[in-house]
């Protein structure tokens, strides 16, 4: 099944020098082992393709049901330097949220997981 | 107190950054009790700001809105007991401290402030002495040694914790104004002066100043910038700012007053608590080193969240100094076209500027064009078809470089294209792109024992 992570998650993004941060946060507590197993390092970095210039890392923090994301070189520099609109990062969140997963069918309705309303993919 | 005895410590957070709701500091000593009124206003970039002020007038070098604070909250300060916490000393705490008592003089209450000043936190007198001592500065995130740019230092300040700030509270300050505090520390410090925790409790130390990083912020913890369910986040208006009740055993619960907007619920708590995180395991301050994936959030009650479970490492041998250099020059315009076809005629634009910027000879690090209503934020992931068919696109496009006078050329060849390039353009009314000279951040570290802050309490 086709999954948006608008659907799932919410998230909030922010800045330490040139690499943005994203806490993306379960919108159900059961739905976090979903984004802790699809939501890979590798699934984020294709992701942001062409948008950051650096590597991603990735921790878990179960007791929040989130994940947090370390985008480096995603920033034009950083701070003052970036000539970017969103030097600070403040809306990678938004930007992670466009990515879509999927998941079997029946891991999927085990958890009442949304299937996508969301026309794009 | 509360219900049983048990004794509650109330630190209300009223400015999240220089330039937060003025409204805030005295909305939070007014809607209920508070025993403490913390107010950050030091970004990453603000003390370079706040060092070019002090070169031009030896009396600036501070957070001037903190004046004004501190008069819309006199009478809780003076009248009632609220201390108040801030790190709006920047690189000059002393004439932040004069200008508070000056102010207060004025609306006859000096007698009643008693003013700590915490320094000691200013390295750039000292950069040579430690460089020549083999202390490097790297930078953090690119490794080089501070000697690259040495020449261009303008500021630099080591991040000071909560130690001095507890001093200055036991030696009677109502008060406290700090420079480089870190923002984390002016809500631990109160609470552990009030609970007597040890400078080696570190799950306490850890859970104070968790509950900094969640008010550190503002109104970001209390419905503010909050993606969950937004639309049902009722009276942003009259949005509350946070407060924290903390317990001896440093438990706490995130809370705001009655009858303010907003909201504080696990969501919006949760929200805050990821925002600018690194490696959760390790949120490294002066005090202690705390873990993130420790703490457990509960409802309690409307516009109540529990925390609790937090643990905290012993601090490291570190601090963290954040330095500010002179990295160039930078300029940024813009001009707005309409519909049909707005995104096609801005692309049309972006070619043409850029041709004439290359005939120029133009050298600049970087040149940056965005769309603004296609791509600006998100980028290559808005899609390929971003911007067809919009109602007006902003064409953004930004350059830096070591050269301010192909900065300033660049500014004056957007204006131009109003009447020599791509047609149904507008939004040129600000007319040419000032030139800024860039301050750019350089962390760093350095051995605890180099930094030796001082207390003075003044009245």
């Amino acid at each position: 099944m086709n999954v948006s992570l608008l659907d799932i998650a919410h998230a909030r993004s922010g800045d330490k020098g040139d690499t943005a941060n994203v806490g993306l946060i379960a919108l159900k507590p059961e739905w976090y082992a979903v984004l802790a197993k699809y939501v890979t390092r590798d699934v984020v970095a294709k992701h942001f393709t062409g948008v950051i210039t650096g590597g991603v890392e990735r921790f878990e923090l179960p007791n929040l049901k989130a994940l947090n994301f370390l985008l480096h070189g995603s920033l034009d520099g950083g701070g003052t330097l970036s000539l970017k609109t969103d030097a600070q990062g403040k809306v990678f969140s938004t930007a992670l949220l466009r990515l879509f997963i999927q998941v079997p069918d029946a891991e999927a309705a085990a958890i009442g997981l949304p299937a996508t309303t969301v026309t794009r993919s | 107190m509360s219900a049983n005895g048990e004794k509650i410590v109330r630190v209300a957070g009223g400015q999240g950054f220089w330039g937060d709701w003025l409204e805030a500091p005295r909305r939070q000593v007014e809607g209920g009790p508070v025993d403490y009124l913390m107010l950050d206003y030091l970004a990453e970039v603000t003390m370079s700001i706040l060092q070019k002020q002090k070169e031009r007038d030896p009396a600036m070098g501070y957070a001037r809105d903190f004046v004004g604070a501190m008069e819309s909250v006199l009478a809780a300060v003076a009248d009632r007991g609220v201390k108040v916490i801030a790190n709006a000393g920047g690189v000059n705490p002393e004439a932040c401290a004069a200008a508070v008592l000056a102010m207060a003089a004025q609306k006859g209450a000096a007698g009643k402030l008693r003013i700590g000043v915490v320094t000691g936190d200013n390295l750039l007198p000292r950069i040579d002495e430690l460089l020549a001592a083999g202390h490097e500065l790297r930078n953090m995130d690119t490794g080089e040694p501070l000697s690259v740019v040495r020449d261009r230092v303008i500021a630099a300040n080591a991040y000071i914790g909560s130690t001095p700030i507890v001093e200055a509270l036991g030696k009677g300050a109502n008060v406290v104004v700090t420079g480089r505090s870190t923002d984390t520390a002016l809500t631990m410090a109160p609470l552990r002066y009030e609970f007597g925790w040890g400078a080696d409790d570190w799950n306490k130390l850890a859970a104070g100043i968790i509950a900094g990083h969640i008010i550190e912020c503002g109104a970001q913890c209390s419905g503010g910038n909050c993606m969950h369910e937004w639309r049902t986040i009722e009276n942003l208006a009259d949005v509350g700012y946070p407060i924290v009740e903390g317990k001896s055993d440093g438990t706490f619960v995130i809370t705001k007053h009655p009858n303010t907007g907003g909201r504080v619920s696990v969501p919006t708590v949760t929200e805050q608590l990821v925002y600018e995180m690194g490696d959760p395991h390790s949120y490294i301050t002066p005090d202690v080193v705390a873990d993130f994936t420790s703490i457990q959030l509960a409802p309690d009650g409307k516009d109540r969240v529990r925390v609790f479970g937090i643990q905290g490492r012993p601090a490291t041998d570190k601090l963290k100094v954040s330095i500010a250099y002179r990295a160039g020059y930078k300029a940024v315009g813009t001009l707005v076209y309409a519909w049909p076809d707005a995104m096609e005629k801005a692309q049309l634009a972006d070619r043409v500027l850029r041709e004439r910027l290359d005939r120029l000879g133009l050298k600049f690090e970087k040149v940056l064009s965005e769309f603004v209503g296609a791509n600006a934020t998100h980028g290559p992931l808005a899609g390929p078809d971003a911007g067809r068919d919009a109602p007006e696109i902003q064409y953004r496009i930004g350059v830096r470089g070591p050269d301010k006078k192909a900065v300033e050329r660049f500014s004056r060849e957007i204006v131009p294209l109003v009447l020599n390039g791509p047609p149904s353009v507008t939004g040129f009314a600000g007319g040419r792109p000032k030139t800024e000279e860039i301050v750019a951040y350089w962390p760093a570290l350095v051995d605890k024992t180099v930094v030796t802050t001082k207390v003075e309490v003044i009245s």
